[in-house]
């Protein structure tokens, strides 16, 4: 019989949530919460424990863009690419956290505590350019408020 | 001076005792609810404008005995944030709404579906979920309401892939009929709506079916949260009379200089400024879940329209090839004109390809990238070629 290491967190989050297929989303999105992407070892164990395919889970969390499936920094910035953004100057927001992070858009930084993401609309028009911080909103950025919003982060 | 056409409205905002309703509601007969709401011609609020009580007689009329109530908080089209302000600020009146839902069509179980992207809204939810559920067994409601979210696919906000997602599964829409009010969530009965929409029952019930027939038009009954953005002094968040027209909303919000509205976000059409005047925003001219973005003569609709093309391509959920390959041809069509690799004829052959997805797409997505390209390339040709 084999035996398998058990993944204490997705055990936890199986018992919290359920092991019906209902409960993949949750399970999944509580893990992206605690380590800010999922790695393929934690995919095959919630298939485990949810007894479905590795490739469903895959196949379903590949679905998702805030599902990511590549290493992502303790910080996920998702700076917001759409119309009323872009009209209102998101690429010198963009521009900035570049040369303040010294990272591409898709990049983490070495030390693994950003990552700068590009997204689709996240319902701040009004206030735009906007951005989240993982779950966190930040409006009517300037480019010094995006300096001073990242100078806070670097200090945590 | 000028005459204001614009007629502010404050309901949706408005608070409301959830105890006041839900005494009312639980002392009327399902069917009267459904009766109600279907008097006071309420149109669903995202963007389709489905009749509400329709939608609500249809579910209550299947035998099962399980049914749903799912309420749409899954708001991802560009320029639309009305439903984040409408859960920011009366949370408590969005399951009040779903109450109503319930007890119209004979639900136990409701799930509220949150857009990842405001999942910071989640705490005070909780609360007013907590708050609700023991309204509810005060007034011996068996209904119980669980909050899911999404994360980040705009394809999620289309009711069957909500469906799917809510399922644990890839939010890929599903082919109609079936309609949720058969086969919903879990294949069972389900009635899916907007968060506007399930506040606006709540003052149907408050105020009445006649009340909410005063303002509007004869096609578009009642007010509306609009989300204004874009090149305007004042953007934000306004609840309107509906049946407006393009140019009494922009002499009220737009720059002096406005030389386009997008009504209806990406998915939505793009009206130019020769047809502000008659133009109505309404079910009887441009329908609209609420976005309004302005243009004015600084942007280039090249810019505009590439931006959404982008945005759909990206947001495509990829199952069937009208959507998947026609919105990566438009995009890649209008920058080979953009670069004169093709000749301003190509535009014909990219406006039958928008044709062609509206008819063979399989959801709203696809088939409603066309209004978006048809409108801009058709009253901006030029700004598209040069």
């Amino acid at each position: 019989m084999e035996t398998f290491i058990v993944n204490e967190l997705v055990r936890e989050l199986a018992n919290k949530h359920g092991r019906t297929r209902e409960s993949l989303l949750p399970i999944l999105q509580d893990l992206v919460v605690q380590n800010r992407y999922l790695t393929s070892q934690d995919m095959v164990d919630v298939a485990r424990e949810l007894d479905i395919s590795a490739a469903d889970v895959f196949g379903t969390a590949t679905f998702y863009s805030f599902l990511d499936t590549e290493v992502r920094g303790k910080y996920v910035i998702r700076i917001c690419k759409t119309i009323s953004c872009a009209m209102k100057g998101k690429n010198d927001i963009l521009n900035t956290i570049e040369d303040t992070l010294k990272i591409r858009v898709g990049e983490t930084t070495s030390d693994k505590k950003f990552t700068l993401l590009e997204t689709n609309c996240i319902g701040w028009c009004h206030k735009a350019p906007a951005m989240l911080i993982n779950d966190t909103p930040y409006i009517d950025l300037t480019t010094e408020r995006v300096t001073e919003i990242l100078r806070g982060y670097m200090k945590k | 001076m000028k005459e204001k056409y614009i007629r502010r409205v404050d309901l949706i905002f408005e608070k409301v005792n959830c105890r006041e309703i839900m005494e009312k509601i639980m002392g009327m007969e399902p069917d009267a609810i459904c009766q109600e709401v279907l008097d006071s011609d309420l149109k669903g609020r995202g963007g389709a404008g489905f009749p509400t009580g329709m939608k609500w007689r249809f579910a209550s009329k299947e035998k099962d005995p399980v049914k749903y109530i799912v309420c749409n908080a899954d708001e991802g089209e560009p320029g639309t944030f009305k439903d984040r302000q409408i859960l920011d600020e009366v949370p408590g009146k969005v399951f009040c709404g779903m109450a109503v839902a319930a007890r119209a069509v004979g639900s136990k179980s409701g799930y509220l579906y949150l857009r990842g992207e405001y999942r910071f809204l989640i705490p005070k939810l909780k609360t007013a979920l907590d708050e609700f559920h023991r309204i509810a067994d005060e007034f011996n409601l068996n209904f119980r309401i669980q909050i899911r979210l999404g994360s980040g696919a705009y394809i999620c906000g289309e009711e069957s892939a909500l469906f799917e997602s809510i399922e644990g599964k890839r939010g890929e829409p599903r082919n109609k009929p079936p309609y949720p009010t058969s086969e919903g969530l879990f294949n069972r009965p389900t009635a899916i709506n907007n968060v506007e929409t399930l506040v606006h029952s709540v003052m149907i019930m408050k105020y009445g079916a006649a009340r909410f027939k005063e303002l509007g038009t004869k096609d578009s009954r009642g007010s509306k949260v609009f989300s204004i953005s874009g090149d305007t002094p004042k953007p934000g968040i306004y609840e309107l009379e509906l049946g407006m027209s393009v140019y009494e909303f922009v002499e009220e919000f737009g720059d002096g200089d406005t030389k386009a509205v997008q009504v209806g976000g990406a998915a939505g059409f793009c009206v130019p400024r020769k047809r502000f005047e008659e133009t109505i925003i309404g079910f009887e001219g441009v329908p609209t879940g609420g976005s309004m973005k302005l243009f004015n003569s600084t942007r280039s609709m090249y810019n505009v329209l590439h931006n959404y093309l982008d945005f759909f391509t990206e947001e495509s959920c990829g199952q069937c090839t009208p959507c998947r390959v026609g919105c990566q041809q438009l995009l890649m069509g209008i920058e080979a004109v953009k670069r004169g690799e093709k000749n301003s004829r190509y535009l014909e052959e990219l406006l039958k390809l928008a044709k062609t997805m509206k008819i063979a797409s399989k959801c709203g997505l696809g088939q409603s990238v066309g209004n978006a390209f048809g409108s801009i390339v058709e009253n901006f040709r030029e700004e598209i070629i040069y």
